[in-house]
């Protein structure tokens, strides 16, 4: 199989993810896409790995789960601590640093 | 084989996609969220990325999305808010834009390095001691950077989600404090048989006849 299809999944994978952000309205589902996002630039990452036959860009992969695991960490941390104060939970509705 | 293996993997790891953005629940979400993963370990598999597949289904599709689970169980699924009206029509064109744009980028063009099979392998490729050996010496100050962002990203989480006491009284109820003894307690009017519970109701609409506390009010944020 080319290359390019790998890139081709990821490419589909990533504009899956982004259309979820832009759409869903719920802080959660939102993370959820972003992983979507995090995950296609992985997959282009590790082919371009294969690709050149250096393991550069899977040691990249490596560093954008360890990324991805600390933003989802701070991300529901977030999530709880808006349902303890019992705010909304919705991100239209959470705009007080909105200048 | 590896044809077959590849669209399985692709049509399994794209199917996911579609569904953590489409379904409601987002306990659903969660789930295909992790199938998603454990398809794209295949993928990984057949780019010999042995290592990173592994750390995918061991740390995402393990500790991650048991995080997940965690918070959607302790928030509560729902019924979902609807997107706005221009977000809903214009969200999923900016993606089919951005898609249709990358692949033609990718395969309509010229380009010689995505057509190939990729570079042949050296024995050991992808595999932990050679991803070790790399990240020991030539990126090791990414790796020790990786460590202290995880490090500020645990204590950020607790901080965030810790239990405000006393500080700011918003996340506990307030409480109600009620006198010890009823009103007419010790009364001539307690002895005449006035005090009904129409007229305690009349005199103190928020205080009724039983020691019950009040009520908590129940949540109402909702997803």
């Amino acid at each position: 199989v080319n290359i390019g299809w790998y890139l081709v999944v990821s490419a589909l994978i990533f504009c899956i993810g982004a259309g979820g952000v832009l759409t869903r309205r719920n802080p959660l589902s939102i993370l959820l896409c972003l992983e979507l996002m995090l995950n296609g630039a992985n997959l282009a990452l590790v082919a371009f790995a294969r690709m050149w036959g250096g393991e550069s860009g899977q040691i990249f992969a490596l560093i954008v789960m360890v990324v991805a695991a600390a933003e989802v960490t701070v991300g529901l941390g977030l999530i709880v601590a808006i349902y303890r104060r019992r705010l909304p939970i919705d991100v239209d509705e959470l705009s007080e640093l909105h200048g | 084989v590896s044809q077959v293996i590849f669209f399985i993997a692709a049509i399994g790891a794209l199917a996911g996609a579609i569904g953590v953005v489409t379904l409601r629940n987002p306990f659903y979400s969660v789930l295909s969220l992790a199938f998603h993963l454990v398809s794209l370990a295949a993928l990984f598999l057949l780019l010999h990325a042995e290592f990173v597949a592994a750390a995918q289904v061991v740390v995402y599709a393990g500790a991650v999305m048991v995080l997940y689970v965690f918070v959607v169980a302790y928030v509560g699924g729902g019924e979902q808010i609807p997107s706005g009206a221009v977000l809903k029509v214009l969200g999923p064109l900016f993606a089919i834009a951005v898609a249709v744009e990358l692949c033609i980028a990718m395969l309509g063009s010229a380009l010689k390095g995505v057509k190939t099979q990729g570079a042949p392998i050296v024995p050991g490729f992808g595999q932990p001691s050679h991803i070790g050996t790399q990240l020991l010496t030539r990126y090791l100050f990414p790796f020790e950077a990786a460590s202290i962002l995880l490090l500020i990203a645990a204590v950020g989480a607790v901080v965030l989600a810790r239990r405000r006491r006393g500080l700011e009284g918003g996340d506990e109820p307030p409480r109600h404090f009620r006198l010890t003894e009823p009103d007419f307690a010790g009364t001539m009017a307690e002895g005449g048989g006035v005090r009904s519970t129409a007229y305690d109701e009349l005199l103190h609409p928020e205080v009724d006849g039983t020691d019950q506390p009040k009520p908590e009010p129940t949540h109402t944020g909702g997803w």
